[in-house]
């Protein structure tokens, strides 16, 4: 049997006060559904000495629609209570299916919002036990020095994994932290650094609270991930994509990709590309191919990364053409 | 009771069935409904203690010392084990003994077991086992076929045929070159199986305790408590009777649990050290270490055929990727040639195999043992052959059956065979006539095709797997005064319904319900041995052992009865609870008096049955492989949706039939076949073990989340037809079927991803990789290219049936017989 | 959307491995219970509370096998500490039988072969439990859907999904307990073209 470590367990109820329990204990972390944490710590690649349980904080809670038509997640939702939400559903279909296509019911029934974006990075080098680490003499992300992914690397390329971030930040949301200073906003994308490490720009005891999503207007979007098996997978690549259209052309666009690399991309170039074109089958092309060139897939998850590669492009014309109607 | 075994008629016809071919509630159904069957892992002991296994970190190393001090100073650690103190070799096989509780000396893949510690509970366990320190010199591992063969400095293990080379088998049938020289086209190609494993939910769990009179059990998740308990013996260096194993009811198996394994061992020992019960359950980590799955083959097939759709010769040739130890891999390497002849005509055939050692962990018996690759190979071939020579797949098939009650070119005894039937109904059931070539795209502009396959398996091995002229499985009746039978054998229950079919043959032949029957299972202190549960052995014979002794006991109960009613007993009926003369059925007894009358009269009413497989007409060196009392027959077309530009294949609908002789629980037999499509497409598409040989050959993907088992959004719809072709053999005819369905399973996809797309990937599994290389290949095909030259020097050539032999080799005099199932000792 | 309810405080552990004491309720039995505060609900209920029809196949939620359901939720006990359990309603297979017979998905289950090896048959039968308590007549997509988080590796899942179907007719009082008895019609018994999926 997998068994945790021993650790302390604290449960405080507001964020002030978990920030302060982080601030103070360098060797605690937050837990939300422990989903992705206990088994990290079954595994011994994430030992909090204190694990700080975010199950009694209020503050994490709710699914609260503005008159504006934007939409705040308590951090702490489950994904559950996120993908059956009416208005999610009904305003934010791309989130709703983001997260639907996370691992599985029962461990969405656990696992929250928060917690799926702040996913650890994953790698097949990494999430194994420290016996089969010490098999491969560990890696840069854990008790070791070499990211066996590129051994000649100065960084870790462990993957960004999370559903529900590329379409977060396709959708132009923005993340509420609180710390020890107090509390800020800033866009999700904001949230993620290129580095499978140090993956979040949030402080260690700064604590994710909500997000907020703005209202979407005549703006359409749409999430594709591929996986193995239509379930328990994380994606192998993955882009989120948003048009808004005025007229037959197109007035805005956003594509996002993730789990290609240790950040979601944003697709600068190619969303350029789209601006006051029709939404033709070249100029879809285009940018698909444009989109795929930002993907670095490497062989550290499931199917071969030169495979990975080309879906890339596939699925972000995909992605397009499905937004065409 | 010791009388010569007879196979079992089916019932008279007058006798209307009961129970044998409707469908009814498991024996033990409502136990795993409510949770409350025992698993290994569920049982708990007074003062138990818990073991952990220390594994090398290394693929292959000598062991140069093991410091276990600090081990032992941790509080709450009783017992710390290594492999100096069981210096004993085992191995499921008489010829490859290498195997140890613990490496002694040299750990040969990374998961070897090294070490073990047992404490107060898990968690000291596992702090202890990371506190000893080991210290290697390592040397160089390998971890391909053609690598084992080149580079065998030093060689894995210090016996097999040479070098790293564990067995090399070449054997020609017939003249081959001469027929092919004559055939209107030779078709010849490479094809690649890789490896993958049983994955069953359970993972493996033992309890040993050694009791204070120093007799010793061992409960275990094993399918072969009889294998166990000799290599207990063996390896304890303990009288067997002094040992009792009992088989618990395994949380699936699939060949994982066939092979006696080090963990059982070790838990063993502890507890003799100890004084105390001590259970190891493994980690799903270490469950990929015991592996003993799918080996990893490489093949060539060569055929000729006749422009009308014969085939004229077969060479076929295989490389075994074994992993580190022996395993069945023997067995394994015949069986990669064995069976390609039962299903079609071969009339001249060559078969030369070859397996290696590998630093990674050993490959075995997974379902299907050693047919599904040469099987896959065979399958594909042939649609080949068919679009060549422009004969619908279906058409070619059913020119070149088998004949029923046949001798094959290497000698194997065909009795009943509904392929003919099976091809049928899945070709109607599908369309197939009206829609293969034809299904163009749907409605996610995926291209849709349907592949056609077939298969046989074995019912059984016809011959033991140590030599011995003994029964292959045994059943004891008790007759209780009150009416119940109790029902005792050594078959061990995998979830496959083995304790139902004991029950149902029971009951049916004593006319009694199934309620009144107890089974009794899998315990070698109390049931007669039956061999295990493998190679689809166990409805064939103990199922034959049990109609023995409930034919017996009905025997005993009718002459007492017949006495008491005076009515002959030619005249009695057993049924519905009751026996009454079946010409006047008021005039009876219930079965309760009819065992108090035959107690009355003869004493206490107990029965024995068993079964020994009929004799093999083949007795040439090797031909303990593949002769089997009756053979299972099965066709299958799938249909699959090819996305083209991923390369993604998703399988949408199944036709299987499979002729089972007679299902004696209906309900079961569907399950098997489900089941069988399941991990068939699994193994089609998805599974694969796969290792880092840049990083030490450690398993790349050790878990239930990237090791890709089909989850229920992958399981598309089934259809399934049952097709009766009684084997005179059988118990009520009844043949296999837990492992025959499996195996058309992967040729049928890659045949429909043909029919679809027009590529070929002659490799499983079929990922969307391999499917998009094939697209944008010039010759429309992935798969291996080459075979590498084996060294084949000498060819055994064995004369045909057709060609007025009499079975046995060039080399029948140095043969052990009967036997010799893993070829001759070395 | 209603208030969310917050969790009561769990007791508060004692420093390093000493146990931690509380009351847990499991299929309506409030019993006390001291364990280590690190372990899971699944360690708990299998070690400390004898209850071992919860079965395991991972610890680390790839499989789904300890599905058991927590105020009515299924969910994965190798993920939840046993600790965080204090108040919850906690239900597991044992409780799904009762003095008056078995439920209608375990006499399902049972009668259709959906149980082979059994190892998964708790955690299925736990999530489609809480299943069928929010949709009595679950289409089969719902079905894959909702069961896509229960790895079986003996039926292909086909049987399982014809019982659960089985039983929601049952608790809708549309037919008896058993697919096999006098008058019921039973689906898929037969091995003639019969159909599955």
């Amino acid at each position: 049997m997998m068994r945790l470590p021993a650790f302390a367990y604290r449960a405080p109820t507001t964020p002030a006060e978990v920030a302060r329990v982080l601030a103070s204990d360098p060797a605690a972390m937050v837990v939300a559904g422990g989903t992705d944490l206990y088994p990290n710590m079954k595994r011994r690649h994430q030992q909090p000495k204190t694990v700080v349980a975010l199950r009694r904080v209020q503050a994490l809670r709710g699914i609260q629609w503005h008159a504006d038509g934007s939409l705040t997640l308590g951090a702490g939702e489950t994904l559950r209570a996120v993908e059956r939400d009416p208005g999610v559903e009904a305003r934010l279909p791309a989130l709703a299916h983001a997260v639907r296509t996370i691992s599985t019911p029962l461990l969405r029934n656990m696992g929250t919002i928060g917690g799926n974006v702040c996913l650890d990075t994953r790698c097949n080098y990494y999430n194994q036990t420290w016996e089969w680490r010490r098999a491969i003499n560990f890696c840069m992300k854990c008790d070791g020095d070499t990211c066996w992914v590129a051994p000649s690397s100065p960084r870790c390329w462990a993957v960004n994994s999370s559903d529900s971030v590329p379409v977060l930040v396709a959708l132009g949301a923005t993340a509420r932290l609180v710390g020890p200073q107090g509390e800020r906003t800033l866009p999700v994308a904001a949230l993620f650094r290129n580095d499978g490490i140090a993956y979040l720009t949030k402080a260690r005891d700064e604590l994710l609270v909500s997000l907020t999503i703005p209202a979407q207007g005549s703006a359409r979007s749409t999430y594709r991930k591929v996986r193995r098996r239509g379930a328990f997978d994380f994606p192998v690549a993955s882009a989120a994509v948003r048009v808004r259209m005025d007229g037959e052309r197109v007035a805005a666009a956003d594509i996002v990709l993730n789990a290609v690399t240790s950040a979601p991309v944003v697709a600068t170039e190619a969303q350029q590309a789209l601006l006051g074109q029709r939404l033709d089958e070249a100029t879809i092309a285009a940018a698909a191919e444009k989109a795929a060139r930002l993907a670095k897939p490497l062989d550290n998850t499931d199917h071969l990364a030169a495979w990975r590669k080309k879906v890339v492009q596939v699925e972000v014309r995909r992605a397009l053409e499905s937004l065409r109607a | 009771m010791a009388e010569p075994t007879q196979p079992a008629q089916p019932a008279p016809a007058r006798k209307p069935r009961r129970i044998v071919g409707t469908s009814y509630r498991k024996v033990d159904g409502m136990m795993k409904v409510t949770g409350q069957t025992r698993f290994a892992d569920d049982l708990v002991l007074p003062r138990m203690l818990t073991a952990k296994i220390l594994r090398s970190d290394v693929a292959y190393a000598r062991i140069v010392s093991i410091d276990t001090s600090a081990a032992e100073a941790l509080p709450g650690v009783k017992a710390v084990l290594t492999g100096k103190a069981l210096p004993i070799p085992f191995g499921i096989l008489p010829v490859s003994q290498d195997e140890h509780a613990l490496c002694p000396d040299v750990v040969r893949f990374v998961g070897d077991p090294v070490a073990a510690v047992a404490a107060v509970d898990e968690e000291t366990a596992f702090e202890a086992i990371q506190r000893i320190k080991v210290t290697y010199e390592k040397l160089t591992p390998v971890f391909d076929p053609e690598e084992a063969i080149k580079n065998a400095v030093p060689p894995l293990h210090a016996y097999g045929d040479d070098g790293n080379v564990h067995k090399r088998v070449s054997m020609q049938f017939g003249d081959v070159d001469g027929a092919l020289a004559k055939s209107d086209l030779v078709l010849e190609d490479t094809y690649f199986f890789e490896g993958n494993t049983h994955l069953p939910m359970e993972q493996h769990a033992t309890l040993a305790w050694q009791e204070p009179d120093g007799r010793l059990t061992v409960w275990s998740s094993t399918q072969t408590p009889h294998y166990l308990h000799r290599s207990l013996a063996k390896v304890l260096q303990m009288p067997p009777s002094r040992i009792r194993v009992v088989a618990c009811p395994n949380g699936g198996g699939f060949g994982g649990k066939s092979d006696p394994f080090n963990h059982e061992l070790v838990v063993a020992q502890l507890s003799r050290m100890t004084n105390r019960p001590v259970k190891v359950t493994l980690t799903r980590e270490e469950v990929f270490y015991c592996h003993r799955g799918r080996h990893p083959v490489l093949m060539k097939a060569r055929m000729g055929l006749t422009k009308d759709g014969r085939i004229t010769g077969l060479h076929f040739q295989s490389l075994l990727d074994g992993g580190a130890y022996g395993s069945y891999g023997v067995a394994s390497t015949y069986y990669t040639g064995a069976l390609q002849t039962v299903t079609y005509q071969v009339p001249t055939y060559r078969f030369d195999g070859v397996r290696t050692f590998t630093n990674k962990p050993p490959c075995g018996p997974k379902r299907g043992h050693g047919t599904p690759q040469p099987r896959f190979a065979l399958e594909v071939h042939l649609d080949k052959a068919a679009q060549r020579l422009g004969i619908d797949p279906a058409d070619l098939r059913l020119r070149m059956l088998q004949p029923a009650h046949s001798v094959t070119a290497n000698w194997l005894r065909v009795g009943s065979m509904g392929l003919g039937p099976c091809i049928e109904k899945v070709v109607g059931g599908s369309r197939w006539r009206e829609r293969r070539g034809k299904l163009g795209r749907d409605a996610q502009g995926r291209r849709r095709g349907l592949g056609l396959a077939c298969a046989s398996y074995i019912c059984g091995a016809g011959l033991p797997i140590y030599w011995n002229a003994m029964p292959h499985s045994g059943v004891t009746l008790k007759l209780d005064r009150g009416g119940g039978v109790a029902a005792f054998c050594g078959s061990t229950d995998i979830g496959q319904g083995s304790d139902t079919v004991l029950a149902a043959c029971v009951a049916e032949v004593l006319g009694i319900s199934l309620g009144h029957v107890r089974v009794v299972v899998s315990d070698t202190d109390l049931t007669p041995v039956d061999l295990g549960s493998y190679s689809s052995r166990v409805t064939m014979m103990s199922g034959n052992a049990a109609i023995q002794a409930a034919e017996r006991a009905r025997e005993l109960l009718a002459k007492a009865v017949s006495a008491r009613l005076g009515v002959p007993e030619s005249r009695l009926a057993f049924a519905e609870d009751r026996v009454f003369d079946v010409e006047d059925a008021t005039r009876g007894v219930t079965f309760p008096e009819a065992v108090v009358l035959a107690e009355s009269r003869f004493g206490t009413i107990a029965t024995v049955g068993s079964y020994t497989p009929p004799p093999t007409p083949g007795a040439y060196r090797g031909a303990g492989v593949g002769p089997s009392p009756a053979y299972s027959y099965s066709a299958a077309v799938v249909e699959v949706a090819v996305d083209e530009d991923t390369g993604r294949v998703d399988a949408t609908k199944v036709w299987i039939a499979h002729d089972i002789g007679e299902s004696i629980n209906e309900m079961l037999v569907l399950g098997q076949v489900e089941g069988s499509v399941y991990m068939g497409l699994g193994e089609a598409l998805m599974e694969e073990m796969a290792y880092r040989g840049n990083r030490f050959g450690v398993h790349k993907i050790p878990s239930l989340l990237e090791y890709k088992s089909p989850t229920t959004h992958e399981m598309p719809e089934v259809v399934t037809y049952i097709v009766k072709d009684p084997d005179p053999n059988g118990p009520f005819g009844a043949k296999e079927v837990g492992q025959g369905p499996l195996l058309p399973i992967m040729p049928a996809v890659a045949n429909a991803v043909f029919d679809a797309v027009g590529v070929r990937v002659d490799e499983v599994p079929i990922t969307p990789d391999k499917v998009l290389k094939a697209l944008e290949a010039r010759d429309r095909r992935y798969g291996p290219t080459s075979y590498p030259d084996l060294r084949i020097t000498e060819t055994m050539r064995v004369l045909t049936p057709a060609e007025g032999g009499d079975g046995k080799g060039p080399d029948a005099r140095r043969e052990r017989k009967p036997g010799a199932k893993e070829g001759s000792p070395r | 959307m209603a208030e969310p309810t917050i969790p009561p405080a769990p007791p508060e552990p004692p420093p390093g491995r000493a146990k931690v004491h509380m009351t847990l309720d499991v299929n309506g039995e409030r019993q006390e219970v001291a364990f280590a505060p690190h372990k899971t609900l699944l360690e708990v209920l299998r070690e400390d509370m004898a209850l071992t029809g919860t079965k395991h196949g991972c610890e680390l939620g790839e499989c789904g096998t300890c599905t058991v359901m927590v105020d009515g939720q299924p969910v994965l006990s190798c993920l939840v500490l046993g600790l965080e359990c204090e108040g919850a309603r906690i239900e597991t297979v044992e409780g799904l039988a009762s003095a008056s017979g078995p439920h209608p998905l375990q006499v399902a289950f049972a009668d259709l072969g959906a149980a082979q090896c059994g190892s998964c048959t708790p955690g299925f039968l736990m999530a489609a439990k809480a299943l069928l308590d929010q949709d009595p007549a679950p289409s089969r997509d719902t079905l894959k859907e909702e069961l896509g988080g229960n790895l079986c590796r003996c039926t292909g899942y086909l049987k399982i999904y014809e019982a659960i179907e089985w039983a929601a007719g049952t608790l809708r009082g549309e037919h008896p307990a058993s697919p096999l008895q006098p008058g019921a019609t039973a689906p898929h018994v037969h091995g003639e073209g019969c159909r599955h999926g």
